[in-house]
């Protein structure tokens, strides 16, 4: 394909793209608050088990609890994003293919993460 | 995209059977590479036993006795045969390491022998690491200064900050690392490779070192550096014990370090 090229030309490449350390912190960075915010979501979960609609309706009607699942529901969907992007650069090498699948999660991690949103808020405000 | 079948190149088949020399002792078999992409054929894997009575203690000592007595026409490198030259790394059992370093009794049935992992064969058990040598000279491993060298002496280096060179400077890139990373597999072409990375941090870290934030530069990009995900193949596969996966963690930090 490219066997003409010596192997430094091949190596320098298109250069550094002097970017990437956001993408791995964010990364790093939504992992750690996904913690707590997992956590206790899963607690609450656990507390509510056998409650009836409208229980959970006024649990998420609270300020507090509509705000932490905002984030998490945020959280969860940012974080989604940039490690299934890490996996389509790891194993798409066709540039246009890797490029309409990396366009393709961002819209359906915004899309899925704008519903929760949404959703979380339409209780809150009214419902 | 991904390929699911392998290239007929990569599919090995049974090979010549050489039996062991008369009156042997203690016969051992060794499973070996072969493969001559001048010649037209695919891959095979000659199977070679050997009287361990009147051979050396190492993998290395066998090839050498096989190339010496048994086909000459086996090719491999090899120079120092006490690991420092890093000549005969080579995938044996199915793991990187110096075919000088590896003890034929660590193998308990038949010595399985192949070239380092993916990477194009010139002949038998020698890999092309052309790739690898140009990315590891792509980083510029050399010490880079602004300020003139002291006339009358040495650029001085504490012994603290000396001390941050060591499981850094004894990488003797045998590439054993850099062919059993899964990332180096997938995105060589990007990738820096785990040894590559080790080596750049051996000048990061490097207190003589004038152009850290250069250096740094030029690692910040998504394919450069940041294809590791501490797989750790790298760590566990190094014949020197050394750890490329901790020197491309402290990379990372440095880039967070200097960030606002």
């Amino acid at each position: 394909m490219t066997s003409m090229r010596s192997p430094m030309a091949r190596a320098r490449g298109l250069g550094s793209a002097k970017d990437g350390t956001t993408h791995w912190w964010s990364q790093r960075l939504s992992a750690l608050a996904l913690v707590p915010l997992v956590v206790w979501f899963v607690a609450s979960m656990v507390a509510m088990a056998g409650a009836d609609y409208v229980a959970v309706q006024a649990w998420i009607g609270s300020p507090l609890v509509a705000g932490l699942l905002v984030l998490l529901i945020a959280t969860v969907f940012y974080h989604a994003h940039l490690g299934l992007q890490v996996v389509v650069e790891d194993y798409v090498h066709h540039e246009a293919t890797k490029f309409a699948a990396i366009i393709a999660i961002k819209a359906l991690a915004i899309v899925l993460s704008l519903t929760g949103v949404l959703a979380v808020l339409s209780i809150l405000f009214g419902a | 995209m991904a390929e699911f079948t392998l290239p007929a190149n990569s599919k090995i088949r049974e090979g010549v059977t050489w039996p062991a020399p008369e009156g042997a002792g203690t016969v051992k078999a060794f499973r070996v590479y072969r493969y001559d992409p001048d010649s037209g054929e695919t891959p095979r894997l000659d199977t070679f036993h050997l009287d361990l009575d009147d051979t050396g203690p190492m993998v290395l000592d066998a090839l050498l006795k096989i190339k010496s007595d048994v086909d000459p026409t086996l090719t491999l490198r090899r120079s120092c045969r006490e690991g420092i030259c890093g000549s005969c790394a080579m995938n044996i059992d199915g793991v990187n390491t110096l075919a000088c370093l590896r003890a034929i009794s660590d193998s308990r049935g038949a010595v399985t022998v192949y070239p380092l992992p993916h990477r194009p064969v010139i002949k038998d058990l020698v890999p092309d690491l052309s790739q690898p040598y140009a990315q590891h000279a792509a980083i510029q491993p050399w010490l880079k200064t602004d300020s003139p060298t002291p006339p009358d002496h040495e650029r001085l280096q504490s012994p603290e900050d000396r001390a941050m060179l060591d499981g850094l400077w004894e990488c003797i890139l045998c590439f054993c690392c850099q062919t059993a990373c899964p990332s180096y597999w997938w995105s060589e072409e990007r990738y820096l490779g785990p040894a590559v990375l080790l080596q750049a941090y051996r000048w990061l870290a490097d207190s003589r070192d004038e152009y850290t934030g250069e250096r740094l530069d030029e690692l910040d990009d998504p394919f450069r550096l940041y294809r590791c995900h501490t797989i750790m193949n790298c760590t566990n596969t190094c014949p020197k014990g050394l750890n490329p996966g901790q020197a491309i963690g402290h990379i990372k930090r440095m880039l967070v370090e200097r960030r606002d």
